[in-house]
């Protein structure tokens, strides 16, 4: 099936973008025997993939069944430890906070999940660390999170293991095409051959897209999360609420995000520097009241990382039409806990052009046909323009 | 027609509490001088140290290594910022200078625009004390921030008694509340041999000083001065192990070296001291250079990774100036405190300048840099932390705070409350990382936890650099600088936390964007999880 390959160094299938999704897309095609290749410009998961709240309760998509019958498999079938744990609990502060958690708990329910709601007493029993500001909660028996970082690692290593090929680095600055069809990637460090190119590139994937003629609405956001030292570990890590995700650590660290998020543009295949700000302190506040018998443990770290969102915060999973042998996919920024399913899906949609146990109608790139390339100003998502682009005169 | 996201960042970082034109970080030599300088040049000027340190941070190693030996009077909060006023007769100069002193005062963050951030109203510190947080604008800032310890593990280091040499010193002199009566000082460069006399002076006892060279290293009549005045000193030795029967440091056990660092069996003698104290170096303090987006480099020379400086101390970010032991540390400088002085002198005249102050020419002249003479320094840390590894084996917590062995970094082991064996996880290490590309600190911390703890890493950066570049057979230059994040001192979210808030940032907090359609049950198309909002009309289409 190796067409055309550029020296030895190509794949059958290239992916774009060393991520949760172009890893576990990896992962699951060396599991299907296909060789592949990931190119990736840094460290893998050196982005969103190793930022994130590592929340996995998207039951709302049409992967959550997916993603909830997976993720107690992954350490098994990965080799390596994610830190996955079950279960979330849902803290509300007022009664808006309340109807919130419930919808979240009512979505589960129609897809046959089970859940509790918890008065003050028995939230309090759970969960000792919640004050007399909360009124109340819910308890998932579904769900759950993972450690990020672990889990990066954890795709990267268990796709080697299987013979599949990481190359870190190697950023990809276009893709060759002849007769239709992508025959090579261009990189910083030489070209590869390839069959298929697998484009999960998180905030760049637009410019990918465009190289391909393809209209892929994006919008890159910078959102920040903090973390504290260890408490001691609460009987289920999962709480979260007062408007932040997040989770304690099985080391016992809360980590928490949450609040206003920064439209940012990423004009190049760089990603820019990640920042905080004084949002922090902001989200020392809501974790505080959310927590208050946590209020004087000690904040050691913050951080942040971009993600990028599509018009309707929805996916784009799509193998393209034209050319006929690139898959793009784009999590808009609730890609994480979806990525055990998503790569399964992308494996499939490589292999044999659709995906068997999930409907992506609902994520294809036609819906947004429509959109007109000023969708960012008109909906108020764009980014300031840096004082560099106000230099350049640009007035984007 | 530009529309606003309501619950994206825009508007909502309030201005600082306060702004001045000058800050100046440091109220060491090197920033004592720059506040002056600027001051009498007719800039307002507001020095910021975090001296008298709260003693539960102390406690913590924070932001020096005191190895648990502060004695009682660190809690009496006047008491010290008496002690530490009285320690600096500058500070009371900076004061008739005009400055807004503000001491115990933490800087924990600095925050400023860039390439993802253009929503700040001005460049900021966050300060905090040990009550409350606050914000502090500035237009141009100075850091003369010092350096930090450096330590390397041995068996029993988890004991209270290791301490660093500026963790000593600041005890010593600054606290006058060092408890502990026999110290131990290893290494005998300036900094062993300064360390020594210090504590010589302040009547505390000297064990011996331990040097892994075969030499003893720094001024030979300094060196000479302390045998004189009962010093042992033990050339070609390392330790192998402290020990004592509760958590403290009663005894320590040294062990001769051989050229190539092994230890020569026999030749072990134990000493009794009630502290060790780390004196090999000093790393110079850039966490706020790096926050700032300073350009920083390894310099072997200087300490480690330092702030490119111009000849006026202007690092690469035109409106931040660094000066001191912070812009590079070479122990030299013990020796000759004119340098942190002149380069603080320095800083505190250009920032004055770069501010539409007038200097008269004859001040510039004055000001000068005092050249130095450096060596590169890692090398000697390197011969250490073999011997170390020689004597005291693998199994030694690296980070005291997650509690990982050399052993478990080197293996890139996940952390043991995991519990995690497989066949796949036995077989990656560092080795295999490597063949992924170069080592990088910050992705080894995530898998191992080597300095993810409360300590922020204080005691533990240096160690687990000098680690991986051995096992990547390479050279610390090589091993990116890890990152710093705010907070950069560990502080309690009930002190973080800020006040009062801007309405907007109460009323439109979202977990997650807000985008209504982001969480909608797939097979009920368009029906929303969020509360709907005023901007609920996404433009999927042209209307
Ligand atoms: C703070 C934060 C919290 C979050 N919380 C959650 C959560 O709780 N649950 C959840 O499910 N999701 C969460 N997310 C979202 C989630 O992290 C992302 O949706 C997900 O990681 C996306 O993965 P990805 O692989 O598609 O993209 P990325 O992680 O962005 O990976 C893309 C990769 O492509 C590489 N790349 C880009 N351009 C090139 C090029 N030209 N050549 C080579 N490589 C290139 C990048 O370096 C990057 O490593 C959060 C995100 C953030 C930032
Ligand atoms: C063992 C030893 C012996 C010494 N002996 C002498 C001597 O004999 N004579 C002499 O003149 N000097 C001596 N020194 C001091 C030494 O010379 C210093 O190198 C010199 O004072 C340089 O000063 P500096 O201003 O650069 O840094 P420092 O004096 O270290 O001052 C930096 C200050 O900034 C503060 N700071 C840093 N970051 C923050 C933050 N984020 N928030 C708030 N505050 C912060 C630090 O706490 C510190 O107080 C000795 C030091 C040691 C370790």
């Amino acid at each position: 099936m190796m067409a055309d390959m550029a020296g030895t160094s190509g794949a059958a299938v290239v992916i774009v973008g060393g991520g949760v999704t172009g890893l576990s897309a990896g992962w699951w095609l060396a599991r299907a025997g296909v060789d592949v290749l990931v190119l990736e410009k840094g460290i893998v998961g050196w982005e969103a993939s190793g930022r994130n709240g590592g929340g996995a309760t998207h039951v709302y998509s049409p992967f959550g069944l997916e993603e909830q019958r997976l993720w107690p498999q992954m350490d098994e079938l990965l080799g390596y430890p994610t830190e996955y744990q079950r279960d979330r609990i849902g803290v509300a502060l007022s009664e808006a906070q309340l109807a919130l958690a419930r919808r979240w708990a009512e979505i589960g329910e129609t897809r046959g999940f089970r859940w509790e709601l918890l008065d003050r007493r028995q939230l309090k029993e759970l969960v000792p660390n919640v004050g007399d500001n909360a009124i109340g909660g819910t308890y998932l028996h579904f769900g759950g999170h993972a450690n990020p970082q672990r889990t990066v690692q954890a795709y990267a290593w268990a796709l080697q293991d299987l013979g599949g090929r990481i190359q870190q680095f190697t950023t990809v600055t276009g893709l060759s095409q002849r007769g239709g069809r992508v025959t090579a990637v261009e990189t910083s460090r030489g070209t590869f051959g390839t069959d298929v190119v697998v484009i999960a590139a998180g905030p760049q994937t637009g410019a990918f897209a465009d190289m391909l003629g393809v209209w892929l609405p994006l919008a890159p956001a910078r959102v920040e999360m903090i973390a504290t030292e260890p408490i001691p570990l609460m009987r289920v890590g999962g709480v979260a609420g007062n408007g932040l995700y997040g989770r304690q650590t099985l080391r016992g660290n809360l980590v928490y995000g949450g609040g206003p998020h920064e439209w940012i543009n990423v004009p190049d295949m760089a990603t820019p520097d990640h920042a905080n700000t004084p949002l922090v302190r902001n989200l020392a506040r809501r974790l505080a009241e959310l927590l208050p018998g946590a209020a004087h443990v000690r904040l050691i770290r913050s951080w942040s990382g971009l993600v990028e969102n599509t018009p309707d915060g929805l996916p784009v999973i799509e193998r393209l039409a034209r050319p006929d042998n690139v898959v793009i996919a784009t999590m808009s920024s609730v890609g994480f806990g979806l990525s055990p399913a998503v790569g399964r899906a992308i494996s499939e949609l490589v292999r044999c052009g659709r995906c068997e146990f999930a409907d992506l109608g609902a994520l294809a790139l036609s819906r947004f046909t429509d959109t007109p390339r000023d969708w960012r100003e008109r909906v108020g998502w764009a980014a300031v323009p840096s004082a560099v682009e106000a230099a350049a005169g640009g007035d984007a | 027609m530009r529309e606003t996201d309501p619950r994206s960042i825009a508007g909502k970082i309030p201005a600082p509490d306060r702004h001045v034109p000058l800050v100046v970080v440091g109220a060491g030599v090197a920033g004592v001088a720059a506040a002056i300088e600027a001051a009498r040049a007719g800039v307002e000027v507001v020095l910021i140290d975090e001296h008298p340190v709260d003693n539960d941070m102390m406690a913590m190693d924070v932001p020096l290594c005191f190895g648990q030996r502060m004695d009682g009077s660190v809690r009496n909060r006047a008491l010290m910022l008496e002690r530490v006023v009285e320690s600096n007769p500058e500070l009371a100069s900076a004061h008739e200078a005009g400055v807004d002193v503000q001491l115990g005062t933490y800087v924990w963050g600095a925050f400023v625009n860039g390439p993802a951030v253009q929503e700040l109203p001005a460049p900021m510190l966050g300060l905090a004390d040990d009550r409350r947080s606050w914000l502090l604008g500035y237009d141009r800032l100075v850091v003369a921030a010092g350096a930090r310890d450096v330590l390397l593990g041995f068996p029993g280091w988890e004991r209270a008694g290791t301490l660093g040499a500026a963790g000593a010193a600041a005890l010593l002199t600054r606290y006058r509340a060092l408890a502990a009566r026999r110290l131990l000082v290893l290494g005998s460069g300036a900094l062993g041999l300064h360390t020594a006399a210090l504590a010589l002076d302040r009547g505390v006892e000297v064990a011996g000083i331990v040097e892994v060279d075969a030499r003893v290293r720094g001024n030979a009549a300094t060196a000479k001065t302390l045998a004189g005045r009962g010093v042992p000193f033990f050339p070609s030795h390392t330790i192998r192990a402290a020990r004592g029967r509760t958590g403290e440091i009663e005894s320590v056990v040294l062990v001769a070296v051989n050229r190539d660092g092994t230890p020569v069996e026999g030749s072990e003698r134990e000493i009794a001291c009630d502290a060790v104290c780390w004196a090999v170096g000093l790393v110079p303090s850039v966490e706020l250079l790096h926050l700032v987006g300073a350009r920083i480099r390894f310099v072997g020379a200087l300490g480690g990774w330092v702030p490119d400086v111009d000849a006026r101390m202007r690092t690469s970010v035109p409106t931040v100036f660094a000066a001191g032991d912070c812009a590079g540390f070479h122990q030299g400088m013990l020796t000759e405190p004119d340098v942190a002085l002149a380069q603080g002198r320095l800083a505190g005249l250009a920032a004055a300048e770069s501010l539409g102050a007038r200097v008269p020419a004859e001040t510039r002249r004055a000001v000068a840099a005092t050249p130095f003479a450096t060596a590169e320094v890692h090398g000697h840390w390197r011969a250490w932390l073999d011997s170390l590894i020689a004597a005291g084996g693998w199994e030694v917590n690296i980070c005291q705070c997650e509690e990982v062995t050399r052993r478990e970094l080197v293996a890139t082991e996940p952390p043991r409350y995991l519990k995690w064996q497989s066949p796949q996880m036995s077989a990656r290490s560092v080795t295999t990382l490597l063949r992924d590309g170069p080592l990088n600190q910050d992705q080894i911390k995530r898998l191992t936890r080597a300095g993810m703890g409360p300590c922020q890493s204080r005691r533990c950066r240096e160690q687990v650099g000098l680690l991986l570049a051995r096992a990547a057979d390479t050279t610390l230059d090589r091993i990116p600088l890890p990152t710093f994040r705010p907070p950069i001192r560990p502080l309690p979210l009930k002190v973080l936390w800020p006040a009062d808030e801007p309405a907007a940032m109460r009323e439109e907090w979202v977990s997650w964007f807000g985008i209504p359609t982001q969480f909608s049950p797939h097979w009920t198309a368009g029906m929303a999880i969020d509360e709907p909002t005023a901007h609920a009309r996404l433009i999927l289409s042209d209307e």
